[in-house]
């Protein structure tokens, strides 16, 4: 039994291998506010770097972020061109209420539902919010866990960094 | 000797042949998280040095480790929980090891994945494994889990395997009130917008899904009041979703039922479980409108007939209520009674637009938020000429669908107001208006309902781009008077009662620092022993994906709840180190 869990084990891997995984990003499914579903490994922004935020309806400082976020929003996408996925890991008791929630406060980001946290598990997330900056291959280049008010500032400097 | 000499051919072989590759491809990353706390023997709240008992340190931790190598990944996890009796945790999950691990392969069409599953079969209500640390809830499935993509918008999915119950081990020799029953279960979601070509871009969306769950045990027969009853070794469960949306609308329904399954729990009964779960939702940029309703009856599927309280839950009851997350109101949160209970939830969120009168130059958001939890209707049957309900091997009762019982458990009517004044000021006030109904949440036969209004407000001025100062202000007004006459016995039901008053004090400096004070004061309690108050002092410091907190004070009775799942925590004084990174 143990000798052929090993095998399956590393069958595994072995398949793994020849697989091309250049980005951070894991190949995770989820749904976005119109049911569709969006594989997390194709993700991107073309070529340029994007946000992808960890936040939930009950998470106080994760929505002062966001609100935050969406007021410079504009100015952000104007002079990086950058994007902002933002990823609610509300379970199923709010899944329904998500989209006229973030339609509601007018979020203009690209919102995808973690409903039983298995994107926040892969990528590491232990408390929201947390928010990952990946340059244009998906690579991730800052992190950072918390909001503190002014904290957006501190992503923008990072943002610039890397839009040139 | 001979498999493992054959496994370190195999590896070297790999190894040599992709040995480049493996570098390069190959990814560790984790995470890590500690909390420990010191208590103290204070007097002020009752907390005696018997109450300690000696274990003045309590420690919960958690480090994970994962390796990925393009599709496939794998990963365990250690848990060390030092658990005191001031800690609040079910003493059961005290221990440390392996509690976690995992390998998975997953190239978008098939997945496969072997040790323990976290998984969710739509809503949840039939099948749903997850973990919430701040709990010390964990129902991993130990198994084997089959995805199956077969074309665009078409998923697949079946597993097989053995929930967590804290340490208990998985094999056949364990006790039984350790022992779990084998969870098997399939499920199948369309999504036929990405199926048919022809509505790739339709304004009409729809996904439906099915899933079946059962759970095996070994069969036997239990004695209740002196009868002998027969337990079912197979209980089923099968649930049906379905999603539309038209345009701005969108409505979602998940039926659920679950044939008879006799359990401690539910008292032995026979009867037949269902649960039903419907949203209607309207929004546009600005607005949102949500309706939800939700019927449960008899649904609590555990994979051990014997257990009881949050164990071993094969379904989840998602609560529809708003979730709190201020102090004050958060005191009294509702949990689902998996027993029976009907709900209804209706959310409004209004952005009043910038550069209007009442918009201002930034916009103004308005919530508002009504629910209400009630029991569901119970009429007893007639076994051999006798009329009874919920004896033990029988049906138990018969609940009418749409009849709503008259207790009512839970009701909570809210509004908030958000407005960004200008670049320096902000402000919140929400109203909250709850019941709660003590005797069913918290489990105090005989104690009163809660009837309180709370008020709240917050202030953030920024002094400049890093650094802001926040205040906070609560009020509550509880039914239950200063000078309100305590049955004898029932004084335990009022270590939270009456009105209080709360402020919190922060001061931050993006995004390194913050330091906050707070203090909860239960000034109006009827025993003036429990007129206290709760003072606490916080100081952190942020780094990129590191947090270092450390706070210290009082602590008030309360319930820790994490989607309807709640964990009492008793009042207690001392200092606690969080600690939380990643890589």
């Amino acid at each position: 039994m143990k000798k052929s869990l090993a095998f399956l084990l590393f069958g595994l891997m072995f398949f793994g291998l020849n697989a091309q995984n250049k980005s951070d990003l894991p190949n995770i499914t989820l749904k976005d506010l119109d049911g569709q579903s969006i594989n997390i490994a194709e993700l991107s922004n073309d070529g340029k770097p994007f946000v992808m935020t960890f936040w939930a309806t009950w998470c106080g400082p994760c929505v002062k972020e966001h609100n935050a976020l969406s007021d410079v929003y504009d100015d952000w996408v104007e002079e990086t061109g950058v994007k902002i996925f933002s990823v609610s890991i509300d379970d199923a008791r709010s899944t329904a209420k998500i989209k006229p929630f973030v339609d509601g406060k007018g979020w203009p980001f690209e919102i995808l539902l973690d409903v039983n946290k298995e994107l926040a598990r892969a990528m590491n997330v232990n408390n929201p919010p947390h928010t990952f900056l990946f340059d244009g291959d998906g690579k991730i280049v800052w992190q950072h866990t918390g909001y503190l008010d002014g904290g957006e500032e501190d992503l923008y400097q990072e943002i610039l960094k890397i839009s040139k | 000797m001979k498999k493992i000499s054959l496994l370190i051919v195999f590896v070297l072989g790999i190894t040599a042949v992709y040995g480049q590759d493996f570098l390069k491809k190959s990814k560790v990353s984790g995470s890590f998280q500690m909390d420990g706390n010191y208590y103290w023997e204070d007097k002020g709240i009752g907390i005696t040095k018997e109450d300690i008992n000696g274990e003045e340190f309590g420690a919960y931790g958690f480090g994970k480790l994962q390796y990925q190598l393009g599709n496939f990944t794998a990963g365990f996890r250690f848990e060390a929980y030092q658990t005191t009796p001031m800690s609040g945790f079910d003493s059961r999950v005290k221990g440390m090891g392996i509690a976690n691990y995992f390998a998975t392969y997953d190239d978008g069409t098939i997945g496969v994945t072997v040790g323990d599953i976290y998984d969710q079969f739509g809503n949840g209500l039939v099948f749903r494994s997850y973990e919430e640390w701040t709990l010390g809830f964990d129902n991993a499935l130990r198994g084997i889990r089959a995805v199956y993509r077969p074309w665009e918008g078409v998923t697949l999915k079946g597993l097989y395997g053995k929930q967590r119950f804290y340490w208990a081990g998985y094999g056949e020799n364990v006790p039984t009130s350790e022992s779990r029953g084998m969870v098997r279960g399939v499920d199948g979601e369309w999504d036929l917008n990405s199926s048919i070509a022809s509505m790739n871009n339709s304004k009409f969306r729809a996904t439906v899904g099915a899933s079946f769950v059962s759970k095996y045990e070994d069969a036997s027969t239990l004695f209740v009041n002196g009868e002998e009853l027969v337990m079912p070794q197979n209980v089923a469960s099968y649930a049906g979703r379905l999603n539309l949306g038209y345009g701005r609308f969108t409505f979602s329904t998940e039926y659920a039922r679950k044939i008879n399954d006799p359990s401690e729990f539910n008292n032995y009964i026979y009867k037949d479980g269902q649960e039903l779960l419907a949203s209607l939702a309207y929004s546009q940029k600005g607005l949102g409108v949500v309706l939800q309703v939700k019927r449960v009856d008899n649904m609590s599927f555990k994979s051990n007939r014997l257990a009881t309280q949050n164990d071993l839950d094969i379904g989840f009851i998602p609560p529809l209520n708003y979730t709190h997350t201020h102090s004050l109101p958060s005191m009294f949160s509702y949990a689902t009674q998996p027993l029976g209970e009907m709900g209804v939830q209706f959310q409004v969120n209004y952005t009043i637009p910038k550069n209007t009168a009442l918009g201002g130059k930034y916009g103004t958001k308005l919530a508002f938020n009504y629910s209400q939890v009630n029991d569901i209707k119970r009429d007893s049957i007639n076994v051999n000429g006798v009329n009874m309900l919920n004896q033990p091997g029988t049906k138990g009762y018969t609940s009418p669908f749409f009849a709503v019982g008259d207790r009512m458990f839970y009701r909570d009517l809210n509004f908030e107001v958000e407005k960004k004044i200008n670049t320096k000021w902000h402000l919140t006030l929400m109203y909250i208006n709850l019941y709660y109904d003590m005797e069913t949440i918290e489990n105090h036969p005989g104690a009163e309902a809660v009837e309180a209004n709370i008020a709240f407000g917050e202030v953030i001025y920024k002094i400049n781009r890093n650094n802001s100062i926040r205040l906070e202000l609560q009020h509550m007004w509880d039914n239950v008077g200063p000078n309100h006459t305590i049955e004898p016995g029932h004084e335990s039901y009022y270590t939270k009662r009456g009105n209080w008053f709360a402020f919190l004090l922060e001061y931050t400096i993006a995004p390194k620092w913050f330091v906050s004070v707070a203090d909860k004061y239960n000034y109006g309690n009827p025993i003036a022993d429990n007129r206290d108050h709760y003072i606490t002092g916080s100081f952190g410091y942020i780094k990129d994906q590191t947090r270092i907190a450390i706070s210290g004070g009082r602590q008030s009775e309360g319930l820790v709840c994490v989607g309807g799942v709640c964990r009492t925590v008793p009042a207690s004084s001392g200092i606690s180190l969080t600690i939380t990174t990643s890589f």
